[in-house]
């Protein structure tokens, strides 16, 4: 999570991207992506819409079946996703859903345990459709984070969330990443959410990394608030935004 | 621009004041009245009684006022009297036990047959290559047009009965299932393979219960294809059953116990309807938390 973890020499690549492309009949290319993520690195990818951000993500989760392409990529084992619906099966229980695919006589304790991190200890018996919008993302994040994955995959998971609940969202991924300490790549086009949260934002464009930022934000204090507008300026610059005008 | 939004604000603002200085003057702590509602309520749930109520009104009137011939329809005592008599010669029970199991047969066969194909065909490539044409060209051939060609295989018993029964209920089950399982939702299926669940874990855990309503959707066409096809078989050479009673009454111009048949039908269609919406609710009581 920290600058100094990105940095220290013991922190090595847990995935590893060379030259990568994908083409696809209908959507979506990556035109040579190379890309590094540190153990414990939270990473924001950030583009706009169609420059094949979720492409690159998809072909991390390897579930890209239809696409051709070649490259070179090295992902951890445990992967898990977090998509932008909380994509809980409406036929289980939360705790069932939290558990899918889990084996082991100690799944049901774990999923419990993921489910009180989540702020939604006694809920396990819900049905999905009883769960709020937030609530069900939490759940989704309960899922991912069960399997103890060495990487985790966000696909703009707060896209279909309200500001407020966002917010609350925001903070519970950071302390949950901080004591979990996967790889995070986070898919998102909110730049301000990207340099809340992560240690180091990504700027895809047309299938290339057009920008790679450290988030060197001061703790806390006027200086942390100058140094965001500062990043968020050069960021929506970046993406071609006129930021006078996004202001 | 600026006046002119201020303008519109200041009478925005002014507008419920006004409305609350006409409503003191015309009855202090009255509610406003309701506007004139233009959508139907909510009906009630037994409502839908009310036409049937009605049917029996009029052919009660018409039956006491002799409007209706009693050849022609029996007055509504005179068919409850013939039920009773029917009732206590046993006659009725006998041939409803029959034509019940002829039907609880035939729904049997034809549920384990459209399942076990459907899942063949639903879960593999192979098999949908193999049983999805097949059963489209069935479909294509009216069951009952499948009559004569069964009763020459299987003659005119219990087993030719049996049979035109389970194909019609195999059809629709067939369908829906099959459509069931293949249009489980690609995000359910992606979701499954990046927590990589097995192939048999999959299939258990997410396209059997998905596919679940539209197998329960299946069987109330089912249900209703059993009864239909019964009525038709028990017409054919049959000695027994309700559509044998029915069929023995129109030659001795018995217009009573026809009436007592068809009602026996009726009744038949809607219990067993009921019974596959009772066994839908038990099943998806996930979904009954949509509905609240």
């Amino acid at each position: 999570m920290s600058p100094a973890l990105a940095s220290s020499p013991a922190a090595q690549a847990v995935v590893r991207v060379r030259n990568l492309t994908r083409r696809f009949t209908v959507k979506g290319v990556l035109n040579g992506v190379d890309l590094d993520i540190r153990k414990g690195e939270f990473v924001a990818l950030l583009g706009r819409s169609g420059c094949g951000k979720s492409t690159l993500l998809r072909a991390l989760a390897q579930l890209d079946h239809e696409a051709t392409g070649d490259g070179e990529i090295a992902v951890p084992e445990r992967i898990s996703v977090v998509f932008q619906d909380a994509r809980l099966l409406p036929w289980k229980r939360v705790l069932d859903n939290v558990v899918l695919g889990l084996n082991g006589p100690d799944a049901k304790a774990r999923g419990l345990l993921a489910l009180a991190e989540v702020e939604l200890a006694g809920r396990e018996d819900s049905w999905p459709s009883e769960l709020s919008g937030g609530e069900q993302q939490r759940v989704a994040l309960a899922r991912s984070l069960v399997r103890q994955p060495e990487l985790l995959l966000a696909d703009e998971p707060f896209g279909a969330l309200d500001a407020l609940t966002r917010i609350r969202m925001h903070a519970l991924l950071k302390r949950l990443s901080a004591v979990h300490t996967p790889a995070v790549l986070l898919v998102t086009h909110d730049v301000a959410e990207a340099i809340e949260l992560a240690d180091r934002v990504v700027v895809l464009e047309e299938g290339r990394i057009v920008a790679d930022l450290a988030v060197d934000l001061p703790a806390m204090g006027p200086e942390r608030s100058v140094r965001f507008a500062q990043l968020r300026r050069q960021l929506l610059t970046r993406l071609g935004v006129d930021d006078t005008v996004a202001a | 621009m600026n006046a002119q939004t201020s303008t519109l604000l200041s009478a925005a603002v002014e507008l419920p004041r006004r409305a609350q200085e006409t409503l003191e003057w015309v009855a202090p702590a009255a509610m406003p009245p309701a506007r004139r509602r233009l959508g139907i309520a909510a009906p009630d749930p037994l409502g839908w009684l009310l036409g049937p109520a009605l049917l029996v009104l009029v052919w009660t009137l018409g039956s006491m006022s002799g409007v209706i011939d009693a050849r022609v329809l029996p007055a509504p005592w005179a068919t409850v009297e013939t039920a009773a008599d029917l009732l206590r010669q046993g006659r009725l029970q006998s041939n409803l036990l029959i034509s019940a199991w002829r039907a609880a047969q035939g729904l049997f066969f034809g549920v384990g047959a459209g399942v076990v194909v459907a899942l063949a065909a639903g879960l593999s490539l192979a098999g949908g290559y193999v049983f999805d044409g097949l059963v489209q060209v069935k479909r294509a051939i009216p069951t009952l047009a499948l009559i004569p060609l069964v009763i020459l295989w299987f003659g005119i018993g219990e087993t030719m009965k049996v049979t035109v029964i389970a194909i019609s209920v195999f059809i629709p089950i067939y369908l829906n299932t099959h459509t069931a399982l293949r249009g489980i939702e690609i995000r359910y299926v992606e979701l499954a393979e990046t927590l990589d669940l097995s192939r048999w874990a999959f299939i258990r855990q997410v396209v059997l219960p998905g596919a679940l309503p539209g197998f329960l959707l299946g069987l109330r066409f089912a249900v209703m294809a059993a009864w239909l096809a019964l009525v038709v078989v028990e017409q054919l050479n049959a000695t027994s059953g309700i559509g044998y009673m029915i069929n023995l009454a129109r030659t001795y111009a018995q217009s009573d116990v026809i009436v007592v048949g068809l009602v026996v039908y009726a009744l038949l269609g809607l219990a067993s309807d009921l019974a596959v919406r009772t066994l839908e609710a038990r099943a998806l009581t996930w979904r009954r938390t949509f509905a609240k």
